[in-house]
């Protein structure tokens, strides 16, 4: 292991809870409806971090909690019935549907696995419900897809058959080229959890080799190892190297030569490679500093050191699981500060102090260090846009170079006044 | 437990949250866990703003329930206060630490400050974002003038003359997330001082605690945004025989009608009230010839409470509008905006679920919608052109340019964003009219081309699902064709109309000729 330097720090936070995995969640499985039970700052949350409200009926609402609910709890499970009942009445189409707990759901003990059962028995074969908790007490940001995720697997049949298993919400035309890839290195059984309808969940068991595109998985991982799952150690896929390792990894996992590797993915690499230039022409020498939010910072730090060739100030992440990011921390340059959770303004001070060159922040931090003149890139985009594989490198990199591209273009005179 | 999809205001602690923001020096300790932070980029995002709130957030965790969350909230309240070094502490709990019942109010005062502390109070499972911000606004104002409430004599409004200066006034309401408030400010004050009057102090948005306790210096408030200021104004007339104006100056009429009641309070002689009707474009814009086609347009307008009834008042009495429908998701509010509607001979909308106001706008078939960024996205989902008049506010409600509600600038700009939309709308009609000539090419329609496209989608199979809910009523073909004929803004209401004569008649079939029967029938 690179001798890297872990620091542990507490106070005010400036992260989102678990609630927001939904805006990314409900996309990816179309038949899928996400109840929160929670109150009107969950329901505002997740409207204000899904940006738009373009969709007439979005496949996610909240069941807001009111004072009559506080009360009594046989009362507030009755009132959950009547609201999942108008729900299913309303919007016939949902197979699952997921009971999502949050902070104040927590704190009074509304009990959503009885919910869930007594609701799955009254429903049985036309709606399934699941349940998790999304809540900021326990979750920040990408750990409620973990939630989500650890709770479907006891609905997954167990099966013997050897497959690949790629574990973590990916764009779909990703999760299509990697399937490719795949196939070409002879690996002809591949599944996705989650998969793109919720009813479609792989089987698994003791030949199932798990790779996880996603490094927020912790309690998925534990679960899928309880299957009898293995789970192959592993970079994540982000950029040329982690993809490369990425495939390698999976590669041994089913025996299959290095060479084979190599010789399938020398051509996107090439390609890949040549596609960054232009990016690392912008990157290199810049100095970053990660503040702590999607859990994708410690790998996003050894992509953009490794490849683009930026220094590393601070590396954030709101969690640090070291057997999960072994691989990733092997990777990082000596010497890379970690910071595990956070203490928001001791952070920004730090920030101020070193004066980064791009600064990787929440939506609630980018505009103010703009103005303080610190380039910023938000991190929720990491969780929107298709950057896994080989061939999104590029993109991936691309993010971080156009907020310092268009720094530079805004302050270069570049027209003269004829 | 109340269902929501997507929610028109957000919980007290964010009107709380829009206080703190709006001012200086003022710092907010919110007991609250991970995740409540998103209400940052409210501020960030939206307004662009340049500065992070003035927030703390505790940030407890379930780990930390078992042991001892007060004196996690003291800490960050000392850490706050160090850091930041208000001039007046507000301190409260969001949603989930109003269940742990900690009283971080009444610890932060047990802890030796000498700055003013407020405690806020806001039930987050009964009360919303406009209750809130207008509460925490009326206990600053409690807390930091209420010393002063004993020793002070009434305050006249008229004590600008024995004072032998210009009389003062008091802006009250404008904040962050308001819409618009930034424009209205200035424009205001413009008129106000076109008017010999002076501005005191305008809060909470930019004001300091100091400014708090300079209002008594004012003779008079003006409430601006009763949602906000309301409870503030009136606490200030109980305590201080402030009085405060009642007039919202958003369009021609209630700018005129301000300025009378201003002037009137003040005991301030108007001088140029023939001037005023020329201040603005609108009333001359309105009568030259070519809004002649605006006459009698229905327009359908939710909002909140100020807002909607404004745009009520200047629909009917400025632009000549019909106005078929008027609603409000601010229950504080539902009392005026009801006695409008009353006026108005409709029926009040009150409600918070915005499927419930597209169910409404279906039915009254407007041909134009004045409501937030919701009705925006359902009038653009029937087709219909619309114009936004209020919160909940969106990035494009922040605009670069100036451009107020209120005042004579602020009745130009309305008058641009309400006709716009609906040149579009005729523009959009003669394409439907057209559309089967050979030179018309898809995609060759304007910004609202394909949506009315799919309104007439959505009307046809609006009409393959009514069918049976119809006593049995068929419509024969010459029925249909005629019914495609009718411009797309009114199809729905046409048919509905000619739907129930047919019922009213007995008619089992409607055919072309039954469609002119209905028409004249309802004409």
């Amino acid at each position: 292991m690179s001798k890297v330097e872990f620091n542990k720090e507490t106070g005010p936070r400036e992260v989102f809870c678990g609630l927001t995995s939904i805006v990314w969640l409900h996309r990816r499985m179309p038949d899928a409806f996400f109840l929160v039970v929670g109150s009107r700052t969950c329901a505002h949350l997740i409207q204000s971090a899904a940006g738009v409200m373009i969709f007439a009926e979005p496949r996610f609402g909240t069941a807001i909690l009111e004072e009559k609910d506080l009360a009594g709890l046989a009362d507030a499970h009755e009132e959950l019935d009547r609201v999942v009942n108008d729900l299913i009445a309303r919007r016939p189409e949902i197979k699952t549907l997921f009971l999502v707990g949050s902070c104040p759901s927590e704190v009074i003990k509304l009990d959503l696995a009885t919910v869930a059962e007594k609701l799955n028995k009254r429903f049985l074969g036309q709606v399934r419900f699941v349940n998790y908790s999304g809540s900021g007490i326990e979750t920040t940001f990408t750990q409620g897809e973990d939630g989500a995720l650890k709770a479907l697997i006891p609905l997954m049949k167990t099966s013997n058959e050897e497959k690949l298993l790629l574990v973590g919400t990916l764009a779909n035309n990703v999760e299509d080229r990697f399937k490719k890839i795949f196939r070409n290195l002879g690996i002809s059984n591949i599944e996705s959890f989650p998969p793109r309808q919720s009813t479609d969940l792989p089987k698994i068991g003791k030949n199932t080799k798990v790779l996880l595109t996603q490094p927020y998985l912790s309690d998925t991982v534990r679960d899928l190892k309880h299957r009898g799952c293995e789970i192959i150690s592993a970079p994540f896929p982000l950029g040329v190297e982690g993809s490369t390792k990425w495939f390698l990894a999976a590669a041994r996992a089913f025996k299959i030569s290095e060479l084979k590797v190599h010789e399938i993915i020398s051509p996107l690499i090439n390609r890949a490679n040549l596609a960054l230039e232009s990016h690392k022409e912008i990157l290199k020498g810049k100095r970053l500093f990660l503040l702590p939010e999607s859990q994708l910072e410690i790998s996003l730090a050894r992509f953009l050191h490794n490849e683009c060739e930026m220094d590393l100030i601070e590396v954030g992440t709101p969690y640090l699981n070291k057997d999960l990011m072994k691989a990733e921390i092997n990777l990082l340059p000596d010497n890379t500060k970690i910071v595990e959770g956070q203490h928001v303004e001791k952070q920004l001070d730090r920030v101020r102090e070193t004066n980064p060159d791009l600064v990787v922040c929440g939506m609630g931090l980018a505009n103010p260090l703009e103005a303080e003149g610190i380039s910023t890139k938000w991190s929720i985009e990491m969780v929107f846009s298709p950057i896994h594989g080989i061939d999104q490198a590029a993109d991936l990199a691309g993010l971080f170079s156009k907020p310092l591209k268009r720094n530079q273009i805004l302050t270069s005179k570049t027209l003269v006044t004829h | 437990m109340e269902l929501t999809l997507w929610t028109y205001e957000g919980p007290p602690h964010v009107g709380a949250m829009r206080i703190a923001s709006s001012m200086k020096d003022i710092h907010y300790v919110l007991h609250a866990p991970q995740g409540d932070t998103y209400a940052d980029l409210l501020f960030t995002m939206i307004e662009r703003r340049g500065q992070r709130p003035p927030v703390t957030y505790t940030t407890f965790q379930a780990r930390d329930l078992g042991g001892d969350t007060a004196e996690l909230v003291k800490k960050n309240i000392k850490e706050a206060v160090e850091r930041f070094k208000p001039k007046t502490l507000l301190v409260g709990e969001s949603c989930t630490a109003e269940l742990i019942q900690d009283q971080p109010g009444a610890l932060a005062k047990g802890m030796g400050f000498d700055m003013p502390i407020v405690n806020l109070e806001l039930p987050a499972y009964s009360k919303k974002e406009n209750w809130g911000a207008s509460e925490t606004f009326y206990q600053l104002t409690r807390t930091l003038l209420k010393e002063k409430v004993s020793s002070s004599q009434k305050i006249s409004p008229l004590r600008w003359k024995e004072l032998g200066r210009r009389p003062k006034v008091n802006i009250l309401g404008p904040s962050l997330l308001g819409f618009r408030c930034r424009d209205d400010v200035i424009e205001i004050q413009r008129i106000l001082s076109e008017q010999g009057i002076d501005t005191n102090v305008v809060a909470p948005l930019g004001a300091s605690p100091d400014d708090i306790e300079r209002l008594i210096d004012a003779e008079i408030n003006i409430c601006l945004y009763k949602e906000i200021a309301e409870a503030s104004c009136e606490w200030l007339k109980r305590n201080f025989g402030m009085e405060y104006t009642n007039t919202i100056p958003i369009g021609i009429k209630n700018t005129i009608e301000f300025i009378n009641e201003v002037h009137k309070k003040l005991d301030l002689p108007l001088t140029n009230a023939e001037e005023l009707e020329n201040k603005s474009k609108l009333p001359w814009y309105s009568k030259s010839v070519d809004s002649n086609y605006l006459t009698g347009k229905r327009v359908f307008i939710f909002g909140d409470g100020t807002h909607a009834i404004a745009a009520a008042k200047i629909a009917k009495e400025e632009l000549g509008f019909e106005v078929v429908g008027l609603g409000t998701y601010s229950r504080e509010m539902a009392r005026h905006v009801r006695a409008t509607a009353k006026d108005l001979n409709v029926e009040a909308l009150i409600t918070n679920d915005y499927l419930e106001v597209e169910d409404a706008m279906k039915k009254a078939a407007p041909e134009l919608v004045l409501g937030t960024q919701m009705e925006r996205h359902s009038a653009k989902r029937l087709g219909i052109p619309c114009s936004v008049i209020s919160t909940p506010m969106h990035v494009q409600d922040v605009p670069a340019r100036y451009s107020p509600q209120m005042g004579w600038e602020g009745a130009n700009v309305i008058f641009d964003d309400w006709v716009h939309p609906l040149m579009m709308g005729l523009e959009e009609h003669l394409i439907d009219m057209f559309k089967h000539d050979f030179e018309f090419v898809d995609g060759h329609q304007s910004h609202l081309g394909h949506t009315a496209t799919k309104s007439k989608d959505f009307i046809d199979s609006v009409e393959k699902k009514d069918k049976n809910n119809n006593a049995g009523i068929i419509w024969t073909e010459s029925g249909r064709a005629e019914l495609t004929k009718v411009p797309f803004f009114v199809r729905g209401k046409v048919k509905t109309n000619t739907e129930k004569y047919a019922i009213l008649r007995g008619i089992p079939e409607i055919s072309d000729e039954t469609l002119y029967d209905a028409k004249a029938y309802f004409s």
